[in-house]
């Protein structure tokens, strides 16, 4: 027999976004915030190291971090995240082929950072497994995959492929920190980042971390089912939170074609009408949708791009039709996309308000 | 059987949909938070945030120490009251979600954690971290499940391994874990995810529901052993 109280709100409106929330490395459980206003004052500061400089006020102010990175981006032109609302979506294999694809032109140059710390996969998918990092005087060079196109993650730090980043929030964030500020990025035209799924701190901390410099905008992942798309509103929401223009959405794993007798198959169905409908709703861009293919997989395994290995199959036509400036090639009869941007043009369109052009 | 289902995926709730369980409010009891039940006898009760956030498209923007604060109610307000078996669910990674809830656990008896992971290297890659956050923190490995492992082609029953082959068997060799079994890729498997329909009822003759079923009963005898 239950005596029903009342319902249980949790810390009110559940989703309050915590815009420059910072918690210190060694922040109690219970931590405000630095920028709240019970920093210091609150019942779980008490013996918390960094008690008195927040109780001063002096944690609220912004990190110098920030202007250090601003400084240190102003070779960056172009600065793009990749998200998703869930896990196993694509996203690392959008990141790694979205670079190339950038890449492909010679007269350009990329960088691809990966700041899923826990789930580092962008080495393993670049080819560059057991790759390290080295020290200049300017900073944390990146690993190379070409001339032009330059990669950094956790992983390149970790001495075996074993082992794992057990780092609650603060931790990650301050790594995400040394990577913008630290690693010697020199020119670059893009910088892709790949992220974990979600909306956390990984999330917080670079956009935290590069409100000086600016981003450009966000592409998102999603499968078409709406167990996909129902984390993808989120991760919508997350963006206009945080003033990050959404490029477009690419719908991943839509469709498989059976190589014996060509029929498709709908494997991840997409019950609310997929990627399309939701970006109708939503208003945004819906930039293509990139079927499953057996040999995707394969060349991420190899640490290939799968844009060289097979570039007349219908995932890789897909993919540089979401990088490429618009073709005259028509597109596949079974695509009806009502709006598309692609990411090149998108940039060329859109500057930072540093940028001089 | 009585079982609970705890999701902790804070930021990416999906088990309420899945389970077909429609927006409702978590009420407070005497005894705590009353979970969720999804049938009518009370046999699957859940907690999870999606029963907490006003707007389903609402995005959980906090960072690790609101998380850890909300897994620790999760684990000890809920009533949960007599269960055989408590699931809980997690995001990918190791990090504040996975710590928490250990913490949060420790208390009580801890039998141990499934690994799922897709056949491909890149996805073992991230489950030979998580083998070793579990071996780090003290959590027995009761087995690694190879999802979405080969796909029969409903009109010719050609087999194509979209995701790659037997990464998960050989996972759990190389690391000497129980493999407790593969799951193909099957559009009737996500379609009745996506209604909130019980796969297990509604297509018991297909070979999913043997591949499901035989790695449920090689658990289940792992727990009773």
């Amino acid at each position: 027999m239950f005596i029903v109280i009342a319902p249980v709100s949790v810390y009110g409106k559940c989703a309050c976004f915590e815009r420059w929330r910072t918690f210190p490395n060694d922040a109690p459980e219970h931590c405000p915030g630095t920028s709240s206003d019970q920093a210091g004052k609150s019942s779980a500061c008490q013996g918390c190291p960094n008690q008195n400089i927040c109780a001063s006020g002096a944690a609220k102010a912004p990190d110098p971090a920030i202007e250090e990175i601003r400084q240190k981006l102003t070779s960056v032109k172009h600065k793009i995240l990749v998200l998703s609302g869930k896990g196993g979506v694509g996203k690392s294999t959008f990141s790694a082929h979205l670079s190339h694809a950038l890449a492909s032109d010679d007269s350009k140059e990329v960088a691809l950072l990966d700041v899923d710390i826990c789930g580092p996969s962008i080495p393993k998918i670049m080819g560059l497994e057991g790759e390290q990092v080295h020290q200049s005087g300017s900073g944390w060079s990146p690993v190379y995959v070409e001339d032009n196109l330059a990669v950094m993650s956790i992983g390149f730090l970790l001495s075996s492929p074993d082992d794992a980043v057990i780092w609650r929030g603060p931790k990650k964030n301050g790594m995400i920190k040394q990577f913008l500020r630290d690693v010697d990025w020199g020119e670059v035209d893009y910088l892709i980042v790949d992220t974990p799924p979600g909306t956390s701190d990984e999330h917080l901390s670079i956009v935290q971390y590069l409100s000086g410099a600016g981003i450009d905008g966000a592409a998102i992942i999603t499968t078409p089912q709406e167990v996909s798309l129902q984390d993808v509103r989120k991760e919508i929401r997350f963006c206009k939170k945080v003033k990050i223009p959404v490029i477009g959405v690419i719908e991943n794993m839509s469709g498989f074609v059976c190589p014996k007798c060509k029929n498709t198959s709908q494997i991840f169905p997409p019950t609310t009408g997929g990627a399309q409908r939701m970006c109708e709703e939503l208003n945004l861009p819906l930039l293509g949708r990139v079927p499953l293919d057996p040999r995707i997989g394969r060349s991420c395994d190899e640490g290939r791009s799968f844009l060289t290995e097979v570039p007349d199959s219908p995932a890789a036509v897909a993919y540089q039709n979401i990088v490429q400036s618009k073709s005259s090639k028509p597109q596949q009869a079974s695509l009806k996309q009502t709006c598309l941007t692609q990411i090149r043009d998108y940039c060329s369109s859109h500057s930072t308000p540093d940028d001089p052009c | 059987c009585a079982v609970g289902i705890l999701d902790v995926d804070l930021c990416g709730p999906s088990i309420p949909r899945m389970l077909c369980v429609k927006k409702t409010e978590v009420h407070q009891c005497d005894a705590g938070w009353v979970p969720v039940y999804a049938d009518p006898k009370q046999q699957l009760a859940i907690m999870s945030i999606g029963f907490l956030l006003e707007d389903s498209n609402e995005a959980v923007i906090w960072r690790g120490p609101k998380k850890t604060a909300l897994i620790g109610q999760f684990v000890s307000d809920v009533a949960w009251g007599e269960l055989d078996v408590l699931l809980v669910d997690t995001p990918p990674g190791t990090s504040d979600e996975h710590l928490s809830v250990l913490e949060n656990l420790r208390k009580h008896r801890v039998d141990g954690a499934v690994l799922v992971t897709t056949p491909q290297a890149v996805s073992t890659g991230d489950v030979r971290r998580e083998i070793t956050f579990c071996k780090k923190t003290a959590l027995k490995i009761l087995g690694i499940v190879e999802n979405m492992s080969g796909f029969v082609c409903p009109h010719c029953s050609e087999c194509s391994n979209i995701f790659s082959k037997g990464g998960g068997e050989e996972l759990a060799k190389l690391t000497g874990s129980v493999f407790l079994g593969s799951v193909p890729l099957d559009p009737h498997l996500t379609a009745t995810l996506e209604e909130g329909q019980d796969f297990l009822q509604a297509f018991p003759e297909s070979s999913t529901y043997t591949a499901i079923s035989q790695i449920v009963n090689t658990l289940l005898s792992s727990l009773d052993a």
